[in-house]
């Protein structure tokens, strides 16, 4: 049963991370979510130590505290000093990664959060922490907590797919039209921050980055249409977390390393496959025309 | 009492260990700062991120075939498996639709992820005694000792040296890289080079800050100095000093406070000499631009002002004071801002008078008067001329355009122009 749940647990990370992942690599934003997921370290911290208890609502509240933090200090530099883009985006999210870590060390026994855990989480741990309603055990606890972060990210993106579509494919059309560009930036940052959130207990902030990254970008390279590429994404991610589990239990390591290096191994085999076939296809043409 | 001894028990190094972490540190930190330069200046800020979590299966690896945590083992298998991350990187942009920074992005999860499954793989298993393996994600500066110290002190040199002699290339690659090839620079060696010098510096640094934070150490240091200058061998040596007075900081602090890390305390403070050389920095620092913009705003408010009065005393020749109420009618601006003008051109000496006397112009106000005038009908004639513009088509350019006109700009128009009497609304040009 425990193999189940963890796999359930991976899934819906895989399926959340997958849909924002689907928007952020096609507006090249890919590390503007790999900042978020590192930055809101500091404001769990803070979140956790003030309540002393790990609640998601107030450590969301820290969470999305940071993530704006982050996003604000990304366009100070970006906007009001001109720093180049990739450098405003490395200066922001690792000062307040250490700022994150040193909080940790600085509340040292008084917390129960290490700092190998916000990385790559602790999912093995998923299934001895249940929820119970009266005497019925209903469950992990962090099951539900990604089953009703899944249910809010798909409502919130089904009621605004059209405006999320045309502000990352025609980012000046959609403005001239009247469309606010930058709400919907921020409105596709809280969904990231919200899964960072609920998902770093558990797989932590690296597999986070590679769902959001790896099957989108596989899922790309298999398909031109983009509703087909976030439901392609959707069942990569699962598969990787299938996997990756049996592939981790199988080493004896960890499953969040184990499921990120399955999910590269995809990407590598779907790649090469890609490669191949339009190196013959191009020399399919260069023969006809010869 | 007990924090000024302890500051004075590291800075004298009273205990030996900490000179090695203090050295240990230093070292690290002044070559990244040279190295990350070269990274910040060709946009690669990134890809230094890439490398840094891409080390970390190399460090597995290393640990897996070598049975012991031996650092040179470590660098050499940190610096292989992160320069395969950049190559990755580079070829997946290039021969697929996918962009550089989901290419990143997988790359840097992925290697990370590979890094994570060995090394629980290690420590689950028992092999070794897996000796701080851990201390590689976060950094342990603490853990250096002095044979670490004399493999970093050589390698530093070696790069410090390497740096030193293809400076002139790696400058050249990183503003113009077609140029570079265009003037027969042997640009793909140069590459190689800088790529495996940053690798290996990588592998180092990541011992003193950690995976995560080392692209900090590359990039923060270059990015707080380019405030500073515009230079490139400035902005190499003080990136160099910013790197090192983080480096020294970051090890007092972890000294004087039991259970500080180094690595996170390295980083917060050169981020905070970041921020400050963004908002104070001599060169693009932000007072710096608030400052400019202020000057610009204040000359214009000028010349505008006094702009009115040419008019007014065309009208009215006699010069007998203007009345507030009269200098507002023609004036394109908000009642607060004209006042504002008119006290600025009374101290500079433009304008005698008050409200109640009224305004009249001296001498040298009415000089400039004629000075922004004449360039704004220059200006008109110029490019109704020369662009073929209508006359009506040409005063809202002229508007602008007055203002940056210098004296030298000023010459040639007249010479151009052939010193016209009359601009393209028949209005005389005054000289």
């Amino acid at each position: 049963m425990n193999d189940i749940w963890i796999i359930i647990t991976a899934s819906l990370v895989a399926a959340n991370a997958a849909i924002l992942g689907s928007f952020l690599i096609m507006r090249r934003m890919a590390m503007v979510g790999d900042a978020i997921s590192h930055a809101v370290l500091p404001g769990i911290v803070i979140a956790y130590f003030l309540t002393n208890s790990r609640a998601s609502f107030p450590m969301l509240m820290g969470a999305a505290a940071s993530g704006m933090i982050v996003t604000t200090f990304i366009q100070f530099f970006n906007k009001k000093v001109k720093l180049q883009n990739d450098a405003s985006i490395g200066i922001s999210y690792t000062f307040l990664f250490a700022v994150g870590i040193i909080l940790i060390s600085f509340f040292g026994s008084n917390v129960d959060l290490d700092q190998e855990c916000v990385l790559y989480g602790e999912i093995a741990y998923v299934p001895i922490d249940t929820l119970f309603i009266g005497e019925l055990n209903i469950g992990p606890r962090q099951f539900w907590i990604l089953l009703t972060t899944l249910i809010i990210i798909v409502s919130a993106v089904i009621m605004a797919y059209r405006k999320l579509v045309l502000t990352t494919f025609d980012e000046a059309f959609a403005s001239a039209i009247g469309i606010n560009v930058v709400f919907w930036q921020y409105y596709l940052m809280a969904g990231v921050s919200l899964t960072t959130v609920v998902s770093f207990e558990s797989v932590g902030a690296v597999l986070v980055i590679a769902f959001i990254a790896g099957p989108p970008a596989t899922a790309y390279l298999l398909t031109h249409s983009f509703k087909r590429m976030i439901y392609l994404s959707i069942l990569i991610g699962i598969v990787c977390s299938i996997i990756g589990y049996y592939t981790a239990v199988w080493l004896n390591g960890s499953i969040a390393g184990a499921i990120s290096s399955v999910i590269g191994l995809v990407f590598a085999i779907v790649f090469a496959v890609d490669l191949f076939k339009r190196r013959q296809v191009s020399r399919q043409v260069t023969q006809t025309s010869n | 009492m007990t924090f000024i001894r302890e500051i004075i028990s590291f800075f004298t190094f009273s205990e030996p260990n900490v000179k090695v972490v203090f050295l240990g540190s230093l070292i690290l930190c002044a070559i990244s700062g040279l190295v990350g330069t070269f990274t910040f200046l060709r946009k690669r800020s990134l890809i230094g991120d890439v490398i840094s979590h891409a080390v970390l299966p190399g460090i597995a690896l290393a640990f897996i075939i070598g049975h012991q945590k031996n650092v040179l083992y470590l660098i050499i298998g940190a610096t292989i498996t992160g320069w395969i991350s950049t190559y990755l990187v580079e070829y997946i942009t290039r021969h697929s639709k996918i962009k550089s920074d989901t290419a990143i992005a997988l790359i840097l999860s992925v290697f990370f992820g590979i890094g994570v499954l060995l090394l629980t793989h290690i420590q689950h298993t028992g092999a070794g005694s897996q000796s701080g393996l851990d201390q590689f994600i976060f950094g342990r500066a603490s853990a250096m000792n002095q044979s670490d110290i004399v493999l970093f002190g050589s390698v530093g040199i070696v790069i410090l040296v390497l740096t030193l002699i293809f400076f002139r290339g790696f400058s050249i690659l990183s503003f113009d890289e077609g140029y570079a090839n265009a003037i027969g620079f042997p640009i793909a060696w140069l590459k190689l080079i800088l790529s495996i010098i940053t690798v290996i510096t990588v592998a180092m640094g990541v011992q003193a800050v950690g995976v995560v934070l080392m692209s900090a150490l590359l990039i923060t240091p270059a990015a707080a100095a380019r405030f500073w200058t515009n230079k490139i061998h400035i902005l190499a040596i003080l990136a160099v000093l910013f790197a090192s007075i983080s480096g020294i900081i970051g090890s007092a602090v972890s000294y004087t406070y039991n259970g500080m890390p180094t690595g996170p305390w390295i980083v917060v403070i050169v981020s905070l000499l970041a921020f400050l050389s963004a908002i104070i920095g001599s060169k693009t620092g932000i007072l710096k631009s608030w400052n400019l913009r202020r000057r610009n705003n204040v000359k214009i408010l000028k010349e505008n002002t006094i702009k009115l009065f040419y008019a007014l005393n065309s009208e009215q020749p006699d010069n007998s004071g203007f009345q507030f109420s009269e200098i507002a009618e023609n004036a394109r601006m908000e009642n607060t801002t004209l006042r504002s003008g008119l006290k600025l051109l009374r101290k500079e000496g433009w304008l005698i008078g008050n409200d109640r006397q009224g305004y009249q112009t001296t001498e040298e106000g009415k000089r400039e008067a004629r000075a922004i005038v004449r360039k704004h009908r220059l200006w008109e004639l110029y490019i109704s001329k020369y662009m073929h513009l209508q006359p009506d088509h040409v005063h809202d350019d002229a508007e602008g355009i007055e203002h940056v006109i210098t004296p030298e700009i000023e010459r040639e128009l007249e010479e151009q122009l052939d010193f016209p009497k009359l601009d393209p609304h028949n209005s005389e040009i005054p000289y």
